[in-house]
């Protein structure tokens, strides 16, 4: 760590907060100096959003102090951050669509004197704006600006920046970063969070890495590069008490070609993946979030539509299929999304009324008979030492991992050919995760091909035989368990390209 | 630095089943204490006033006849909207429907009426259940197939259907024999035969409907594998979708049981009490069916129980207005202020306010 005697604007000292167990900020301590960009670099759920919604009043610290020129201060709501001059500039933009930008930017501002001029800022910025044109009829790239300009027209001298290029065009995060350089030339204080190796080294003048809560280190961004911030971001392997069921892989069960899928908004969120699944081993799925999981999963499972390429499932195509039209082939296919009360249970229904899903329709007759639910949920809660206060609970009372054990209980016993899990022990403390381990290896030596979908890589790396890294919705690579190391995923799942890249796969 | 008193909501923790009622009970309590002071500022005792309305709607067979009169289209109507509202398909329809399940049932009554009236009446009511069904499914397939909003396209439609009916009234069904615009009143065998309610006397068969019927939604949503595919669709619609339930299917078919249930109330209003058909056949029923359903928290029984207490309001109320001369729209500010109270204690059941005292 480098030592510094300028006085920091900003002071970060010994930052903690904890949601319920997880500590999504452990003992921070971060300076910020004048006229500087700083990033915030780490994967998703190391804390960098935490860690800036507390510089911005949206929470209050466990314990530590933020230090504002050398005074303590205590900022209780996002009012008191933007009196301090600390403006927050949210991933969602909350603009009124049928205000121009000058309405939204004097909006709340209360029309009090003491505001600087949109215009003056705009054209002292040199910021490419109609002020005149309407929310609804512009870009993401102009709204943003219009945020920008809403902070700083009420004088913010600190600007924090959650993952603003995440929805911008290459061209239009030029534009952002040279207003951004304009900022810094005027004086201001400027922190980005972003997950994006190339944007830290275009943009930033020293680099703050965040990995699981804790900070691992400051770097200036000159003497750091892609390699060094990789590793920091990922930190070191750790050897998991995770076993890995040894098994032979047996034949194909899920095979996938040249799968594209577009989202709603025509981006491409899958862009021609193909791999096979075997029965008897587990695939991992390793990314950053937001790098093509969820549609790889959904457009599997029948639950997204399929723009090009195929899907087999045991040599079925079952592409362009609904997850009925699945179910009625008689392949079973089990699916644990990502949001398991988003989908996949239902909340306010109890136990038995769960485990009904996926198999009321078999049932003659009209009426839902409930006995067989019933004591298959006892069977589940007994097997799987399921904490539940009764069969009558709703699921949504139960804690996050017998919330699991629920659907995965339930998916498992419909005997499935193939299983997929996106996250299944996200949220889950790290008892339940061990069982959750326990039943994929469990499953695999069944024979069972599972697809597992998981974002801590020590996970990945002891779990699975092979790992498929996704990068912004391409397959970067397929590797093999023996040759996988974290530096090498991480570097893939930024999309960078190695030399020896052929003998991993 | 000054301390200032900030008042805070939070989320409570568990609240059993006990508490959950106090709270509803105390909520209407706290309705007819609200109630009682707005009639003591218009210079009246609420106790006798209260008093009036329990006496004016019950104490002889036939006021309660009346009452029980009033309570079949209120239940019915709830009990159909509870069949779609339990999807969370907001159908503020029920008005429209209801004038639709009316016509289809007028038309047989009108032009059909040479066939013996059991058959007569079987033939209007089935005619209504279908016309409102469809009548009701038309916002429905517009939702699943173009995604547009339930909750206009069923408020507008009312208007539609309810102007039909005056056209009706004015044009092609009016009664050539009548000095004003009006439609003929029904033959004898278009009309609903009295049948004896024990402790109340004769009312119109639509009471025996309404068991029926009460008795067929309870089943329908809990023991039927229908009524649990709607429960799903409401509760989460990806879940619906993950487990290969057809979606669109089920909200058609919801909706066209839950119109179909609304149609019926038509018909049994025109055939029941009102003899012809009149563009008063709904008469608002088809929203305050929304309120009852949302205060039963959408149980049938609880349906039964607070729309047989609105019958009872707006009887009594009509009571009140020829003893005291309180005009009768005091029952609907007393609905209004009951409405208030319980839907603002779910507030309660589920949030607490606090008061605590911040450094600003």
């Amino acid at each position: 760590m480098q030592i510094e005697n300028r006085p920091a604007v900003i002071e970060l000292k010994n930052l903690s907060k904890s949601f319920g167990k997880v500590k999504a900020n452990n003992n921070i301590s971060l300076k910020l100096y004048p006229g500087e960009i700083l990033a915030l670099l780490g994967e998703n759920g190391s804390g960098k959003t935490t860690l800036m919604n507390m510089l911005s009043g949206i929470y209050q610290p466990d314990s530590g102090s933020i230090l504002l020129n050398g005074k303590t201060v205590k900022i209780n709501s996002p009012k008191d951050a933007i009196k301090l001059g600390i403006g927050m500039i949210h991933q969602h933009f909350k603009l009124v669509d049928v205000f121009t930008a000058e309405e939204n930017i004097k909006l709340g501002s209360r029309g009090k004197g003491e505001s600087i001029s949109a215009r003056s800022l705009v054209q002292s910025l040199n910021l490419n704006i109609d002020l005149d044109k309407k929310i609804y009829d512009m870009s993401v790239s102009e709204k943003q600006t219009v945020e920008v300009l809403k902070v700083l027209t009420r004088k913010a001298d600190i600007l924090v920046l959650d993952e603003p290029t995440a929805v911008l065009t290459p061209q239009e995060i030029d534009t952002l970063f040279n207003t951004l350089r304009e900022m810094k030339k005027a004086g201001k204080s400027i922190i980005i969070i972003t997950h994006k190796l190339e944007e830290v080294l275009a943009i930033s003048d020293r680099v703050a890495v965040l990995h699981k809560g804790r900070l691992v280190d400051t770097v200036n961004t000159k003497e750091a590069d892609r390699f060094s911030l990789t590793e920091m971001m990922v930190g070191r392997q750790v050897d998991l008490d995770i076993k890995r069921a040894k098994t032979i892989p047996g034949d194909v069960v899920l095979s996938v070609e040249g799968l594209t899928v577009h989202g709603n908004e025509g981006n491409v969120e899958l862009d021609k993946i193909s791999f096979s699944l075997r029965a008897s081993e587990i695939l991992g799925v390793a990314g950053i979030a937001g790098s093509g999981q969820k549609a790889l999963c959904e457009s599997i499972a029948g639950l997204q539509p399929v723009t090009s390429g195929s899907i087999s499932l045991s040599g079925q195509r079952i592409d362009g299929l609904s997850p009925r039209q699945i179910i009625e082939l008689g392949i079973s296919m089990a699916f644990i999304p990502e949001d398991r009360l988003g989908m996949g249970l239902i909340g306010s229904m109890n136990i038995p009324d769960n485990l009904l899903l996926k198999t009321y329709r078999d049932q003659k007759g009209l009426l839902l008979k409930r006995t067989q639910a019933r004591k298959e949920a006892e069977e589940l809660v007994e097997q799987l030492s399921i904490v539940t206060p009764g069969l009558k609970t709703p699921v949504s009372k139960l804690s996050g991992g017998n919330v699991q054990k629920v659907l995965l209980g339930r998916e498992i016993n419909l005997s499935p050919k193939v299983l997929i899990t996106a996250y299944p022990v996200r949220g889950l403390d790290i008892g339940a995760s061990m069982t959750i381990y326990d039943m994929l290896n469990e499953q695999k030596e069944k024979g069972v091909a599972v697809l597992f979908v998981g974002e801590d890589l020590d996970v990945l790396l002891a779990l699975c035989d092979r790992i498929m890294v996704l990068s912004s919705g391409k397959l970067s690579a397929i590797v093999e368990n023996r040759f996988a190391t974290k530096a090498l995923l991480g570097m893939k799942m930024v999309g960078m390209t190695t030399d020896k890249e052929d003998e991993y796969v | 630095m000054s301390s200032r008193f900030h008042l805070y909501v939070s989320q409570r923790g568990e609240v059993s089943k006990a508490q959950e009622y106090t709270m509803r009970i105390l909520a209407l309590v706290a309705a007819l204490i609200a109630g009682g002071v707005f009639l003591l500022l218009l210079g009246f005792n609420p106790f006798e006033i209260y008093a009036t309305m329990l006496k004016g709607a019950l104490s002889t067979a036939g006021m309660r006849q009346e009452t029980v009169k009033l309570m079949i289209p209120l239940c019915l109507t709830s009990l159909g909207v509870t069949l779609a509202f339990k999807m969370r398909f907001w159908n503020i329809g029920a008005e429209g429907q209801i004038c639709a399940g009316a016509i289809a049932a007028s038309y047989f009554a009108y032009f059909h009426n040479h066939l013996p009236q059991g058959i007569l009446l079987s033939v209007m009511a089935v005619a209504a259940i279908i016309t409102g069904g469809l009548w009701g499914m038309l916002p429905a397939y517009f939702k699943t197939r173009f995604g547009t909003n339930e909750t206009l396209f069923t408020l507008m439609l009312n208007y539609i259907i309810g102007f039909f009916i005056t056209y009706l009234r004015e044009g092609p069904w009016r009664d050539p024999q009548g000095g004003f615009a009006a439609t003929p009143r029904f033959l004898k065998q278009a009309r609903l035969p009295l049948v004896n309610f024990p402790g109340v006397g004769n009312v119109h068969i639509g009471w025996i409907v309404m068991f029926v019927i009460l008795i067929w939604v309870f089943f329908y949503l809990r023991y039927t594998k229908q009524g649990y595919e709607l429960t799903v669709v409401g509760e989460n619609i990806n879940t619906a979708r993950y487990a290969g339930m057809p979606v669109k299917k089920i909200i058609l078919r919801t909706m066209f049981l839950s119109a179909g249930i609304c149609g019926l109330v038509g018909m049994l209003q025109v055939a029941g009490p009102d003899r012809q058909l009149t563009d008063a056949v709904a008469n608002g029923r088809g929203f305050t069916a929304v309120s009852i359903a949302w205060l039963s928290r959408l149980s049938p029984i609880g349906i039964a129980l607070v729309s047989f207490l609105f019958s009872v309001m707006e009887k009594g109320c009509s009571m009140m207005q020829t003893d005291f001369r309180i005009p009768a729209s005091m029952s609907e500010i007393l609905q209004g202020i009951i409405l208030f109270c319980v839907l603002g204690g779910e507030f309660f059941i589920n949030f607490r306010i606090g008061r605590t005292k911040k450094e600003a």
